[in-house]
């Protein structure tokens, strides 16, 4: 297993390589630079920023610097947008806030849809299941630019019990998590009863009941095992689309997140905002899809490491 | 009956998110107006709190809490009021302006502002490394470009001097009847080099002086806390020099980006203020809430560009053709319908006194006529134009607007080109447009700051439009010291603007927000500029 790991942090050496620098020259393609403003700038300011930002340079000088800045300080450079902040700092400063808002949503995606899916799956054709399934369904077909503002309508403006903006207090939480997380929910949700559905028919299960198990001890301790494969492999996908998807919420619901920096550095053209993101989103998509699969590993015994 | 499963499901999420909201609880606004802390949206989040870097109008919104020139603002007309200098006096010829500083301006850290803090300043803003996009603004100063370009490099040759701790001379390259205005924006504000130098290089970028810990103004407000993306809250100032009429204890502004979400927090009373209103919100506000909806008159023209390097388009009875065909009351009527002035010349009426007599009205006959003596009767052999706009919908509406009607009374076909923000301004630079979607909101309030952009010179003319009687009119006026002498020059520049016609005006902005009744002194001025000093809550 260790192996199994090793080689796979190994394998991500080049893939984030040919990510920065696939970014770092897609971004520099794009017309417009970081100082084109409504009003125009004079040439000689032009000048003297590009020159303080390094910008003069030949674009491969730029990207050996930019490279080696990285590798030998970790050093993100600095922001063309926010004049006094390094990209290290604004990553620092959002992140936490990104990384709550997206690990609430998870979990509030796996305990709403596993329960869903679950009961869906034992209540097979009843009312219970087909509740369920439409509770998924409109799940992933209300988008959460929709749901949102919905639940702020109801909950904030009419109720009044929270915030309809804002990431001060526990209470404001509530409503950005749920919005994200009941979509991934549905999802989850889904997967699990039919995952579910197919085990429980399965010969092992059968011999469990017939050595008397109890009916919970064969759903949560037989059966849940194997019926939740395909949801952990829908976790890979659905954590990367959790944590760039934030943009949205944060959006929404005016969190200082880093979501937010992701999408306007690149209207803004902060081209090293722009890397910085894209690489801190490379390296948390690429370790949770390990952790993904060294789960995969665990939970069915017909996979290896290999 | 439903299944208890799912009622325990649906009554327990439910039970959770009362809990958590235990009971409706007292909003942002109601705290506010108890403790005098006024909330107001801004907008996108600041990207520094440096005035010389600052660029855009709601840097301004915070800015102008925490920092004062020598001349502040009168609350309702924006005049020229005594800030940091208490008087002053203006030579015969127009061209020396003496200020007295007054004795009790204080920095926040309690250092006197000295006339020394000013000329340091202005130092600093002209220091090319710096690279301050508005240091422009300075160039009315003697010697000031030169020293901007790098083709001086001794200061003492810019006409700034100080010839005592409190006095502030300024010699000016020609006499300027809007000097006065002109010192009101931010660029001329002062900033304490102390600080400065000890956080780093003083003109350098990247200074980071501005934090919550280091930070220094000479406003009526203090910085307090800057959280990026959350708020900024900025306390009374103890020490400001006017201290005893500032009535707010502290004002919070929150970066909301998003105008429905913005729309939302007020609704919830989060805010006294919005920063603006979506247009799909303001039938529905002035219909049910006529007391919350506030629609002022905004310094601002939206206006089409033509590159006039481009065939077809590089004929002017074409573009007068063009600019006469355009429904501008059914686009402020019909799409805008927020109070929006159909735009006739290039100046918003009324700008200091001036309203342009040149007019580029509505009328499709006379378009008509123009083009077919341009040799294009009923648009017969007219090329396919395109119009560059940058993506919003409001932009498109409009273009689509223009386009059904030129194509109904010219038989122009318009191809509309929609690019995403900075493409749209690479494209302005390489000036690979025909048609070009702008606006121009003024820096200060005279009708100089409109027209100049038309000059041969301004790097904000992106028609290729030129004219040398044009450039000399404003040459001239600028070197006029009456005002009504000064008008009449203008009169004459727009008239030739006008009819030449490298632009179609469409409409003059409006600002429409949200307030809440309980803002005071929040009056309507035409550069949204709103004195903090003068501004207090009152719950009734």
């Amino acid at each position: 297993m260790f192996r199994f790991i090793a080689r796979r942090l190994l394998e991500t050496i080049p893939v984030l390589f040919i990510i920065v620098t696939a970014t770092f020259f897609m971004v520099r393609f794009v017309p417009g630079g970081p100082f084109d403003s409504e009003k125009a700038t004079t040439p000689e300011i032009r000048a003297n920023l590009e020159a303080y930002y390094g910008l003069n340079l030949p674009l491969h000088q730029q990207y050996t610097n930019y490279l080696k800045a990285i590798v030998l300080h970790g050093d993100l450079g600095r922001s063309t947008k926010y004049a006094s902040r390094t990209v290290n700092e604004i990553i620092a400063d959002k992140l936490p806030a990104s990384l709550q808002l997206g690990g609430l949503s998870l979990l509030i995606a796996l305990v709403l849809g596993l329960t869903a899916g679950v009961i869906a799956a034992v209540k097979r054709n009843t009312k219970t299941d087909y509740a369920a399934s439409s509770f998924a369904m409109i799940g992933i077909c209300v988008p959460t630019f929709v749901l949102g503002p919905l639940l702020v309508l109801v909950f904030a403006i009419h109720l009044g019990w929270f915030s309809a903006s804002g990431w001060y207090d526990w209470q404001d939480r509530i409503l950005p998590s749920l919005t994200l997380g009941i979509v991934y929910a549905a999802g989850i949700a889904r997967l699990t009863r039919g995952g579910m559905l197919e085990v429980l028919n399965l010969d092992y299960i059968r011999t469990a009941r017939a050595k008397g198990a109890s009916e919970a001890r064969i759903i949560l301790k037989h059966a849940l095992r194997g019926g939740l494969l395909p949801v952990v492999s829908y976790l890979g996908p659905a954590i990367a689309g959790i944590l760039t998807g934030s943009f949205v919420i944060e959006t929404i619901f005016q969190i200082p997140g880093l979501g937010r920096e992701f999408v306007n550095s690149a209207f803004n053209r902060d081209y090293t905002l722009v890397l910085g993101t894209v690489i801190l989103y490379a390296v948390l998509i690429i370790a949770l899809n390990l952790v993904v699969d060294v789960v995969q590993v665990w939970l069915n015994p017909k996979l290896k490491f290999e | 009956m439903r299944p208890p499963i799912v009622r325990l499901l649906l009554s327990s999420v439910f039970c959770l998110l009362a809990v958590a909201g235990c009971l409706k609880r007292e909003t942002a606004v109601e705290r506010g107006n108890r403790d005098q802390i006024l909330h107001r949206g801004m907008g996108p989040e600041v990207a520094d709190l440096d005035p010389h870097i600052a660029t855009t109008a709601n840097d301004y919104t915070v800015l102008s809490a925490l920092f004062e020139g020598l001349v502040a603002e009168d609350p309702k007309t924006l005049a020229p009021v005594p800030g940091v200098a208490e008087r002053w006096d203006i030579s015969p010829d127009g061209l020396t302006y003496t200020f007295h500083l007054r004795s009790n301006a204080k920095w926040s850290n309690g250092d006197p502002v000295t006339a020394r803090d000013f000329l340091a300043s202005w130092q600093r803003v002209l220091t090319p490394s710096l690279a301050a996009d508005n240091a422009y603004l300075l160039y009315i100063v003697q010697n000031a470009e030169g020293f901007h370009k790098g083709q001086l490099t001794d200061f003492t040759q810019v006409g700034f001097s100080a010839p005592d701790a409190h006095t502030v001379r300024i010699t000016l390259e020609h006499p300027a009847s809007y000097f006065l205005s002109l010192l009101q924006h931010w660029a001329w504000w002062p900033v304490h080099l102390p600080t400065l130098e000890k956080a780093g290089s003083p003109y350098q970028r990247g200074n980071r002086w501005t934090r919550v810990e280091t930070f220094v103004g000479n406003g009526p407000f203090n910085l307090k806390e800057w959280r990026t993306g959350q708020h900024i809250d900025v306390t009374k100032s103890p020490v400001y020099w006017d201290a005893a009429s500032v009535r707010l204890n502290g004002i919070r502004f929150h970066p909301i980006e998003d105008l429905n979400a913005e729309e939302r927090a007020f609704r919830s009373g989060q805010l006294h203020l919005t920063e603006a209103l979506p247009v799909a919100k303001v039938d529905a506000y002035r219909r049910d809430h006529p007391d919350l909806l506030r629609i002022d008159p905004y310094l601002g023209t939206y206006y089409y560009t033509f590159n006039i390097t481009r065939p077809f388009i590089n004929e002017a009875r074409v573009r007068r053709a063009l600019a006469l065909a355009v429904d501008r009351a059914g686009i402020t009527e019909k799409i805008l319908r927020a109070g929006q002035l159909p735009a006739h010349a290039f100046t918003p009426p009324g700008t200091a006194g001036y309203t342009p007599t040149a007019r580029l009205d509505s009328n499709f006959d006379d378009a008509r006529r123009l083009l077919a003596e341009a040799g294009y009767p009923e648009g017969k052999g007219t090329p396919v134009i395109d119009i560059l706009l940058n993506t919003s919908e409001n932009h498109r509406i409009i273009a689509e607007e223009i386009q059904a009607t030129w194509r109904k009374e010219l038989g122009i076909e318009i191809r509309l080109n929609n690019m995403e923000g900075k493409s749209v301004l690479a494209a302005r630079r390489a000036r690979d447009f025909q048609i070009l979607r702008s606006s121009w909101i003024g820096d200060y309030n005279d009708p100089a700051t409109f027209l100049n952009l038309w000059t041969s010179g301004s790097g904000n003319n992106h028609s290729g439009w030129s004219n040398a009687a044009y450039d000399q009119l404003l040459f001239q006026a600028a070197r006029t010291a009456d005002t009504a002498a000064r008008n009449a020059l203008f009169q004459q520049a727009e008239a030739l603007l006008v009819a030449d016609a490298p632009f179609i005006p469409i409409y003059t902005y409006t600002h429409v927000f949200l307030k809440n009744p309980s803002v005071q002194g929040w009056h309507p001025t035409l550069l949204d500029h709103h004195p903090y000093k003068h501004v207090w809550l009152d719950p009734k």
